[in-house]
């Protein structure tokens, strides 16, 4: 029970951080807070697939999906981005089981999935700028102001505190979700079929209906945040949310902390972009792209010394400590 | 409606572009094929192997040859490199891990030529006589950067079925446990199969500066589209690979005049996310 009472108190101290003053730093430790709570949720998203197996390297294209939907309902029609996340998530959401339906019919799993779904995320990014009469193209499309204050209406605050909350919510929700479903039926379902899918079928499962619904769950989610990060930076771009480059970003976040436990997700996340933002503003303009540089040397690093991810190696060694017999589920192949 | 002839040139344009993508995509089959791991990188190698072919010929002023001989050498030791470094120490691990480290490279790659070149855009200026048929302007440089791709191709043929080290590539492509089993030392094989790998790469990066000029995310720009070719020629089959390459420049080109650039990779794509579920074993694969 001590583990939840420390969470209990981390989960406080984050409700009373805005109030906490950090003589001018406020607005930017938010910034930075509210970018890891929308890209763990995000990371959580991917991660519900990725755990057993469904390994997709085009979680970009819902993304842009879901944050070129609600931008553009809300420019082009007025229509409030509380409405725009419905539809943005629905259309997601249907996209999704366009994909995965073919995929589970004719048995694409593995690199051929990854493949495939890498396709599906350059197909979005590619039509985003194609399009360009109406998405602006590759110049990206700015959100139109509801006025200076913001906007319950068209879900904008000059205040970053309102967003800090949003995203805290939104970062939560994704926690639900996955406990909801790591305690279901449909985990002990998932991951037999993850490890054999026929095996798993002559036992009963319904493995076309599971594998869509995961899908369709993870993208849906992700298109959500999509909306979410649209709204608060209220700037959308087709190379910053479709495509390879977000795509894989996603996913080391989330190999990186440890995609078989609940907070690897969180952790990978707010490790990366700790780092990507001291490495930002530790070089700034003057060695472009050192950072990056670091960034993806540091990524093979971790890839190679810890493959579980932090958390998963983490919890082994302390699982070997206690003599105890609990080992993270090993990595599926194939 | 478009004029035919414009669809003539584009036709022919597609041709020329598919022997540079079958040239990329054969060094990417290879080592899929051989040590079954995806280089997402693999296109990022090639964008290495171009600036060498730069600097020595724009920069220094050395003949084109020379370039693209140490362009050849250089892919051949970065393919090692990556093998020893990066490849090796994962070759057990979850296959989304060895996707990602390579990915990782990719990130690597592309920042440190960022960081080292800016993001200028760079490319070799050869003076090639000009060529028309039909009066459609047909590019000289696209049509050697063909022909060389035809030769390697068959060189690369010839290797692996008259030598013996390329005989044992082939076998371990088709049982890897066996192999070992044999006596085979899959290890050489594997490094063998990286450095030929890589000097494809160099090849093709010194065939393509001759076309394109070169730029830190070059490897965003051809990557996608190399794995696809790869898939839809089947992993590891190389004369699916080589017809799939054609299928996909001709898509891309001929729908690249009719309708835009970017739309032509869309139907690329589109077609081969369709190729995948009605011929999943690749273009060539006999049904089963």
């Amino acid at each position: 029970m001590a583990a939840r009472a420390l969470g209990f108190v981390l989960l406080l101290g984050l409700a009373v951080l805005p109030f906490v003053p950090m003589a001018g730093m406020r607005q930017y430790a938010l910034h930075v807070l509210v970018q890891i709570f929308i890209w763990s949720f995000i990371g959580g998203a991917w991660a519900l697939m990725g755990r057993f197996g469904l390994t997709s390297l085009g979680h970009g294209a819902f993304l842009g999906l879901g944050a070129y939907t609600s931008t553009l309902l809300w420019n082009s029609f007025g229509l409030s981005p509380w409405l725009g996340a419905v539809a943005a998530v629905l259309l997601t959401a249907g996209v999704a089981v366009i994909v995965a339906y073919p995929c589970s019919r004719f048995q694409v799993v593995g690199h051929y999935f990854g493949l495939v779904t890498l396709a599906v995320g350059e197909v979005v990014r590619l039509l985003i700028i194609a399009e360009r009469d109406w998405t602006g193209g590759s110049l990206g499309l700015t959100l139109k102001t509801a006025g200076a204050g913001g906007s319950l209406l068209a879900a904008q605050s000059a205040d970053k505190r309102v967003f800090y909350y949003a995203a805290l919510i939104v970062w939560l929700i994704g926690l639900w979700v996955w406990v909801r479903l790591d305690r279901s039926m449909a985990r002990a379902a998932m991951e037999a079929i993850g490890e054999d899918e026929v095996a798993a079928a002559s036992v009963g499962v319904h493995v076309a209906r599971f594998k869509l619904a995961i899908t369709a769950l993870s993208a849906a989610l992700t298109a959500f945040g999509g909306v979410v990060y649209a709204q608060y930076i209220t700037y959308v771009n087709p190379e910053t949310l479709a495509g390879i480059g977000v795509s894989l970003r996603i996913v080391f976040a989330v190999v990186l902390g440890g995609m078989y436990s609940w907070l690897g997700p969180t952790v990978g996340t707010a490790l990366t972009i700790t780092l990507q933002e001291y490495l930002r503003v530790k070089f700034g303009l003057r060695l472009i792209g050192m950072a990056e540089t670091i960034y993806g040397l540091l990524l093979i690093l971790f890839i190679i010394y810890m493959p579980k991810g932090i958390l998963g190696t983490l919890m082994e060694r302390a699982a070997r400590k206690t003599g105890a017999a609990v080992s993270p589920p090993q990595a599926v192949s194939r | 409606m478009i004029d035919p002839v414009f669809l003539a040139e584009a036709a022919i344009n597609g041709l020329l572009l598919g022997g540079v993508l079958a040239l990329l995509a054969l060094g990417l089959n290879l080592i899929f094929g051989v040590i079954d791991i995806v280089w997402i990188a693999y296109v990022d190698l090639v964008m290495i192997c171009m600036y060498a072919v730069y600097f020595v010929v724009q920069v220094y002023g050395w003949p084109i040859w020379v370039g693209g001989l140490t362009s050849v050498a250089l892919g051949a030791l970065l393919g090692i490199a990556v093998h020893l470094l990066i490849i090796s120490p994962i070759l057990t691990s979850a296959p989304v891990n060895q996707l990602l480290a390579t990915g990782g490279l990719l990130f690597f790659l592309q920042s440190f030529a960022t960081f080292l070149w800016t993001t200028d855009h760079r490319s070799v200026r050869l003076t090639l006589p000009r060529l028309e048929l039909f009066d459609m302007p047909i590019s000289v440089a696209r049509l050697i950067a063909f022909g060389l791709a035809i030769v390697a191709m068959l060189g690369l043929y010839l290797f692996l079925t008259r030598t013996y080290i390329g005989t044992a590539i082939r076998a371990v492509s088709q049982d890897r446990e066996a192999m070992a089993l044999m006596g085979a030392n899959p290890q050489r094989v594997y490094v063998v199969t990286s450095a030929v790998g890589g000097a494809m790469a160099g090849l093709a990066g010194a065939l393509l500066i001759i076309q394109y000029a070169v730029h830190p995310f070059f490897g965003a720009a051809f990557g996608p589209i190399t794995f696809m070719i790869c898939v839809l020629g089947g992993l590891g089959n190389m004369v699916g690979a080589f017809v799939a390459s054609f299928i996909m420049s001709e898509v891309i080109a001929v729908s690249g005049v009719i309708w835009s650039t970017e739309m032509g990779y869309v139907i690329a794509f589109v077609v081969f996310i369709v190729m995948i579920f009605v011929r999943p074993g690749g273009i060539l694969a006999r049904r089963g």
